[in-house]
């Protein structure tokens, strides 16, 4: 990070013809050896890179990523951040995130773009109502931000909901959580890749790990297809296919399975919307917001069968779109743009694994179900803290993949062990 | 989408059908242990390619079918019944 | 521009003339124009401003890669925006505005941020605007949102209506051997050859006519197109015009797009807007043309630059010259036919070809002798005018350099930059296009999937070539089919006569920053923008494409994307095929949200569940509310009455006298055969195998990570007959539920489950005087006495008039009571009489309040107390688990964290000031430590007639036992509300259950 970015330099530098600015980051060649290997570079493993370097002072760690950084579900999902969770673990580790996205334009020199508009749940009968204030009560009582807009209220906020006398589903009111957003998801990646960079992290592209070699219980070194690496510690970033690792490693099963998941944005309007405003009612759920360029961006629920293929099928094309008009009658005559699929680690109670493995010195960050775009901030702090200090912090401790066998189910839905109803 | 050759009603749409999940569990008795049950409730191979999985003909016969599906290219394989007393029942 | 409509041309026109408005301002066309032809015809001037720099677009093609002409059409709710003006059929009254503009696309005062572009260059947004200028110092996202909501009302393109969309769509389906994509030469050739080799072949065309190049040839092809057209209607060829194939999806399903009444003046209200068809093909045949693109260079953006092929359209397809003096700039064979007609018409034409020399003179030959100045080693190198064209400034090849030579007025300037296939249905496959460098295209890659592609798709540019691609396609499909392979043999692609040049962008104006060359115009991507992608390091072309916006507009890179991959393997030296190309997602042209949702929308959103009571319970006054998918009694208001006096009365009464209430939508299941009794053992908590025939049993199912899945009460009619009942939320998922355990698991065990849910009516009759009202309404009184019907038990019997009912003596509400089935036909028989007796003895009906308000009282768990982490302990439940044997469930229910003493479990919850009230939702704490996570929380209230004061049901860790006399805070933050509580036992109302037993 050769230059410091702000209004400042935009200016000078379009006054010499945007011939002076640097490289974003490095393309380093890979070393043979470093004290952290850190498998995956979507946005898990740079904000981890990022926060071993920054929080920890740990000397030599690389990125490997297989493709290009950012290339999975960092640069194809919703971009919704928002912290309303409810269950301990869970509760303090989104909002830790969320007040990492809060300075993260600052933090990292780069324009995030997290835009605090709200997050509005709509609400269809009293009794979602009383189910919603429990989670939105605990956000207030925990030091986070929550609000009951009755009908008036919604009504004046966001006018053209469908409140007509023949919804399906009539609208009763809305928990609101004014912190949550929506940022700009390929500019967090970058961000963090230039963080990181600048402070010495190797981030490496085209760098498929196709092998790991095992010392027992240890990783001994990782073959890929630009030669073979090894670390002191290795660490797993690889929602979507850590299956696929961990199967490579020599280890069994996990409690994760890979569903895809669509997403959707229409062409390009003017100001139509201006919170993230989601809803789950008959069997449906949808959430929407308008990304700064004007597109709708709005998704739904997974496929509902296990795929690792990043293209969607009709069904769930339809039952989103019933959903949108369902919501917002006005989304009839908008247009679809385009629409893809990511593949999700769907995990077996619907939340995510920082922890240790039974090798001693690999670590997991896997499982991210729905939540890993708004997570990625705390998600590379808190494995960060557990990496170089192999042990896990107090928030994350029952997050790991011994849980289920003590009992200890961190399932915010109530849907029990069906990956595919954690959404 | 992905249309299944139902062994009672033939070639079915998507729409039709319910996923369950991973078909190749073995599901312990009743009284097995209890990291058996961790096992089979909570353990996945997750395979990338083709697995044995549940599907329910849900809008059709409601029979649960044992299906060999390809998890990257959507492909399937074979269809059966995950029943088998059912194939010696029909005629 | 001066256009100017064509005598003798525009094979497609009509007789009449339609009146049309832009901006405001009344014009004409012809029947049989598009928008975009229409308003070329009136040379109105610019006709959209570009998404960033405002700069004034016109039109620059003639077909739905249009960039340029993007429109609103119509007004108030059914306002349409970013329509493309070239698809737009015209239509009488039709109205158009331009978008995207302040005050209006003529005069766009946005058009400063063209003044300031120098500044705003590729990605400029992520190094500013998120602290105080100029260093963007500070913190928190305060200073960004306010940019924020400048560039939000900046960005955007048309506005969208607020109001609910008036029209409908419908939904459709379709199934063939065949699917054809596209209706030009080779996508009819191969639908002939299909349809004669027996198939059911259906044929598919985007446009508002069939023909595709055809419409556009330079000598009147209709005849032609119509016979062949009349043909394979005749053979039986299902054919769609107006008809998008947006998207392929598995198993060679693809989604259609028709456009029903877009082109009309005033539609049938019975017709659908626009229909959406799912397709389900064996094979599919994908004839979808190629798409001409230009090539950057500076002010290639300038209103009056669009493609030859688009010129060759408007002349000869809608009789529209679009300009007198034309210059052309190409770099391969098309463009010389275009020149030619485009002389012959009465233009003055100077083409520039960019290659060096011809190997085949004979095509320039044909041009020069109808009037073309053509000059070789030339191409337009930058376009001059504002708001138009009004010139060229030329650039010739020295050596390998291109420098700017002289500059030719023209008031028209077409470019070509080459041809490329429209491979985006192949792409949604996962199908990787490949580069081909001869012909200087992506071609379709090999596919394993059953689909084919012919004709210019496939890179045939000669039209014998896309013929004979097109019969070999439709072999390939009838070989397929019949379980043959590989018997068609297809040419590979011969290209031009004269071999393409390479051209992508040619820069002969680098001195000033200020003057852009677009390489994605509607998403205003610089040549410039690419190179700063390149130097900061975005040299992945996913990274590239991010960067810069390239290809993520409407257009979505059918222009740009093949220019900008170009510019980027340039920058490294390298060859296209090695810098890779991004994938295309569906839809391939936009596709309006509503026809996907069709007819589901309003109140056909999800389909509606009712009782056989429903027009019952409407008629009695009842008010419903939704259930799930059902809707059920929420209460019977009586004049004046406020809910809360409505439900208070309603529950009161039923403790009283007698309380009638529709419990029709409880799932009911039938779970038969010689092994039920052993079934029901595994799948409950509690034993079932000794339930005796007559008796009913109120059971638990847990899931098998031994969390309580449902609840009811299942009745033994025989030893191979049961009735289950669940609760209403589950009654599907409990049945699924079983049906896997009988068909995966248990296979041995001889067990049929069969919903029976819509199959009975179902009242609850409640109430110390609930046997007086049945034994009025059975045939023989005796059935139902205390002796014959005791608590728990089960008879079939008949009502009066000899309606067949099955009643069981369960209660929910604590108080005496029974739950009477009829078959669904006689349920508002069975109810009339149940509530002519009821009101005899001065009984009411109730609803789902009133009966929430009876079972707070006694104890009852419902959906909100088993939220799917609740175990049979914490429901206060545990004697429910039998130890006496195993169950689903019976195992991972002991984990250690689950067997915790601390963990919340279930109590009733009483304010200590007995005026004050709490909400559901509620969060309790220890007085000594309010803040953080609760120790409990409350599930349900009400106010109680019993106790004449709210109570409460929900949980507290360790239960009420641990907190025997302490005042707890009860808070509800979000809602403004808080009290002080008392915990006792949930079962408060008659906890020894002798109301039940009366």
């Amino acid at each position: 990070m050769a230059s410091r970015y702000s209004m400042w330099s935009v200016f000078r530098n379009g006054l010499s013809g945007q011939q002076h600015w640097d490289r974003v980051w490095r393309d380093p060649e890979p070393a043979s050896h470093y004290d952290v290997v850190i498998v995956g570079g979507g946005l898990h493993g740079l904000a981890t890179a990022y926060y071993l370097k920054k929080m920890h002072g740990i000397r030599r760690v690389a990125v490997l990523e297989k493709g290009w950084i950012g290339g999975g579900n960092a640069g194809r999902n919703t971009t919704i951040v928002r912290s309303n969770y409810r269950l301990p673990g869970n509760r303090e580790f989104y909002e830790h995130s969320l007040s990492l996205w809060e300075n993260l334009s600052h933090e990292l020199n780069y324009n995030v773009m997290f835009s605090q508009r709200g997050h509005v749940t709509v609400l269809h009968s009293p009794g979602a109502i009383d189910t919603f204030s429990r989670t939105y009560n605990t956000l207030r009582m925990t030091g986070s931000d929550g609000e009951f807009w009755d009908l008036d209220t919604l009504k004046k906020n966001i006018p053209h909901l469908n409140y007509a006398a023949d919804a399906r589903f009539p609208i009763y009111g809305a928990t609101v959580q004014p912190r949550a957003g929506t940022a700009r998801h390929d500019a967090v990646v970058w961000g963090y890749a230039r963080a990181a960079d600048a402070l010495g992290v190797d981030l490496i592209q085209n760098c498929e790990v196709t092998g790991i070699t095992r010392d027992a219980d240890r990783i001994a070194s990782l073959q890929t297809s630009r030669g073979v690496i090894t670390g002191d510690k290795t660490a797993f970033a690889v929602a979507g296919h850590t299956s696929q690792l961990w199967h490579m490693a020599g280890l069994g099963g996990l409690p994760i399975e890979s569903h895809k998941l669509q997403a959707f944005v229409s062409e390009p309007l003017k100001p139509l919307l201006d919170h993230v405003v989601a809803f789950s009612v008959g069997g449906g759920l949808f959430y929407v917001s308008q990304s700064d360029k004007g597109g709708m961006v709005f998704g739904g629920d997974l496929d509902w069968y296990k795929s690792y293929a990043q293209r969607g099928n009709l069904p769930m094309v339809q039952n989103v779109a019933e959903c949108a008009t369902a919501l917002l009658p006005c989304l009839g005559r908008v247009r679809l743009l385009r629409h893809w699929a990511g593949v999700m680690d769907m995990s077996m109670d619907g939340s995510f694994f920082i922890c240790k493995t039974p090798l001693s010195n690999l670590y997991l960050n896997a499982g991210w179900n729905y939540g890993g775009f708004k997570a990625s901030p705390a998600s590379g702090w808190y494995f960060a803290d557990l990496i170089a200090n192999d042990r896990p912090h107090d928030v994350i401790r029952h997050h790991d993949l011994q849980r289920f066998a003590r009992g200890y189910i961190i399932d915010e839905r109530g849907a029990g062990a069906d990956p595919k109803l954690h959404g | 989408m992905i249309k299944i050759d139902c062994p009672f009603c033939g070639v079915r749409d998507h729409s039709e059908f319910s996923y369950g999940g991973d078909g190749s569990i073995e599901w312990p008795a009743l009284d097995a242990s209890a990291s058996d049950w961790v096992t089979a409730v909570y353990e996945r191979d997750n395979i990338r390619g083709k697995q044995w999985e549940t599907w329910h003909h849900l809008y059709g016969c409601r029979q649960w079918l044992l299906v060999e599906r390809d998890t990257l290219t959507h492909e399937i394989h074979t269809v059966k019944l995950a029943h088998s007393g059912c194939g010696q029942l029909s005629r | 521009m001066s256009a100017t409509r064509v005598d003798g041309y525009g094979w497609s026109l009509g007789a009449a003339t339609l009146n049309f408005s832009w901006d405001g301002t009344r014009y004409q066309g012809r029947e049989g124009d598009t928008l975009a032809s229409a308003l070329l015809v009136n040379n109105v001037g610019p006709i959209g401003r570009s998404f960033k720099y405002h700069r004034p677009r016109g039109i620059t093609s003639a077909g739905v890669e249009e960039s340029g002409a993007l429109v609103t059409v119509g007004q108030g709710d059914r306002r349409d925006p970013n329509v493309r003006a070239t698809t737009q059929t015209l239509y009488e009254g039709l109205q158009a505005y331009g978008q995207n503009a302040w005050p209006n696309v003529r005069y766009d005062a946005g058009a400063i941020n063209n003044v300031m572009g120098r500044f705003f260059a590729a990605g400029f947004y992520y190094k500013t605007f998120f602290g105080l200028p100029p260093f963007d110092t500070g913190s928190g996202t305060g200073v960004w949102m306010k940019y924020e909501s400048l560039i939000r009302k900046a960005a955007g393109m048309g506005s969208a209506s607020t109001a609910p969309d008036p029209d409908h769509y419908e939904h459709a389906h379709g199934f063939c051997d065949v699917l054809v994509v596209g209706s030009g030469p080779a996508g009819r050739r191969a639908a002939s050859v299909a349809v004669q080799s027996g198939l059911n072949v259906w044929l598919v065309e985007q446009d508002s006519a069939f023909g595709g190049t055809d419409l556009s040839a330079t000598d009147n092809r209709q005849q032609l197109i119509g016979q062949s057209i009349a043909e394979l209607e005749a053979a039986g060829v299902t054919l769609l015009k107006r008809t998008t194939a947006f998207g392929l999806y598995d198993n060679a399903v693809a989604g259609l797009l028709e456009r029903v009444t877009d082109h009309e003046a005033d539609p049938s209200p019975w017709l659908p807007r626009q229909r959406f068809w799912t397709v389900r093909a064996t094979r599919i045949i994908l004839a979808t043309g190629a798409l001409e693109r230009g090539y950057a260079f500076a002010h290639n953006d300038r209103p009056g630059v669009m493609t030859p092929s688009a010129a060759a359209t408007y002349l000869n397809r809608y009789g529209v010259l679009a300009g007198q003096t034309i210059c052309i700039g190409t770099n391969n064979d098309s463009a010389y036919r275009t020149a030619t007609d485009l002389a012959k018409a009465g233009a003055v034409v100077t083409l520039l070809d960019a290659r060096t020399r011809l190997q085949h003179p004979q095509l320039s030959d044909a041009a020069k002798a109808a009037g073309v100045n053509v000059r070789l080693r030339s191409l337009p190198g930058k376009a001059l005018g504002r708001c138009s064209v009004t010139g060229v400034k030329t650039a010739v090849l020295a050596g390998r350099e291109w420098r700017a030579q002289s500059r030719i007025a023209c008031d028209a300037l077409l470019v070509s930059g080459g041809w490329s296939p429209v491979v985006h249905l192949l792409s949604h496959r996962g199908v990787r296009p490949v580069w081909n460098e001869t012909l200087q295209a992506f071609l379709p890659g090999e596919t394993s999937e059953p689909i084919s592609v012919c004709g210019s798709a496939a890179g045939y540019w000669s039209e014998q070539q896309c013929l004979d691609s097109g019969e070999a396609a439709a072999h390939d499909a009838v070989d397929a089919m019949a379980g043959v392979t590989g018997t068609a043999t297809i040419s590979v692609p011969l290209g031009w006569d004269n071999p393409i040049a390479p051209l992508y962008a040619l820069n002969i104006d680098t001195r000033s920053g200020q003057t852009k060359a677009f390489v994605d115009l509607q998403h205003d991507v610089t040549s410039s923008d690419i190179a700063l992608a390149h130097r900061e390091g975005f040299v992945s072309v996913e990274h590239m494409k991010r960067y810069t916006t390239l290809g993520m507009a409407n257009d979505q890179g059918k222009n740009g994307n093949v220019i900008g991959l170009a510019l980027l393997a340039d920058a490294l030296g390298t060859a296209i095929d090695s810098v890779g190309t991004t994938t295309f997602r569906p839809p391939y042209t936009p596709v309006a949200i509503g026809a996907l949702a069709g007819p589901h929308k309003g109140s056909h959103f999800r389909p509606l569940r009712r009782t056989p009571l429903h027009a019952w319970n409407l008629a009695a006054g009842g008010t419903l509310i939704e259930a799930g998918l059902w809707q059920r009694p929420w209460y019977f208001k009586q004049t004046n009455e406020s809910l809360e006096e409505t439900y208070s009365r309603e529950a009161r009464v039923t403790r009283q006298r007698v309380g009638l209430c529709d419990v029709t939508s409880l799932g009911k299941i039938a779970v038969q055969g010689p092994d039920a009794a052993e079934f029901l053992d595994r799948v409950y908590t509690n034993p079932f195998k000794t339930l005796q025939p007559g008796r009913a049993r109120y059971g638990i199912m847990l899931r098998d990570d031994g969390m309580v899945f449902d609840d009811g009460t299942t009745w033994c009619l025989s030893p191979t007959d049961y009735f289950m009942t669940t609760t209403t939320a589950h009654a599907g998922a409990v049945l699924q539920r079983l049906e896997e355990l009988l068909q995966v698991r248990w296979p041995e065990l001889r067990v049929h489950v069969s919903s029976v849910t819509d199959q009975w009516a179902g009242v609850s009759v409640a109430g110390p005087l609930a046997r007086q009202v049945l034994e009025q309404c059975v045939a023989d009184a005796e059935t139902v006495s205390d002796a014959a019907l005791p608590f728990m038990g089960v008879i079939d019997t008949e009502l009066q008039h000899a309606i067949p009912a099955r009643i069981a003596r369960i209660s929910f509400s604590g108080e005496l009571g029974y739950e009477v089935y009829t078959p669904s036909g006689f349920g508002p028989e069975m109810m009339t009489q149940l509530w002519t007796e009821a009101q005899a003895v001065g009984g009411c009906l109730y609803g789902l309040e009133a009966l929430n308000t009876l079972r707070i009282e006694k104890g009852h768990v419902t959906g909100a107390e088993l939220d799917g982490n609740i175990t049979l302990q914490d429901a206060g439940l545990g004697n429910m688990g039998a130890s006496s044997k195993a169950y689903v469930g019976s195992v991972l229910k002991d984990r250690p964290e689950l067997r915790r003493e601390d963990r919340p479990s279930l109590v009733g919850l009483s304010p200590v000031n007995t005026s004050e009230r709490f909400n559901a939702g509620s969060l309790l704490y220890a007085p000594d430590k309010v803040g953080g996570h609760p120790i409990g929380w409350v599930t349900g209230v009400t106010f109680s007639p019993q106790y004449d004061h709210w109570i409460g049901i929900g949980y507290i860790e360790g239960g009420a036992t641990a907190w025997p006399t302490t005042d707890i805070v009860c808070t509800d933050p979000i809602r403004g509300a808080q009290t002080t509580v008392r915990v006792s036992t949930a079962h408060r109302y008659d906890p020894e259950g002798a109301r039940v037993r009366g």
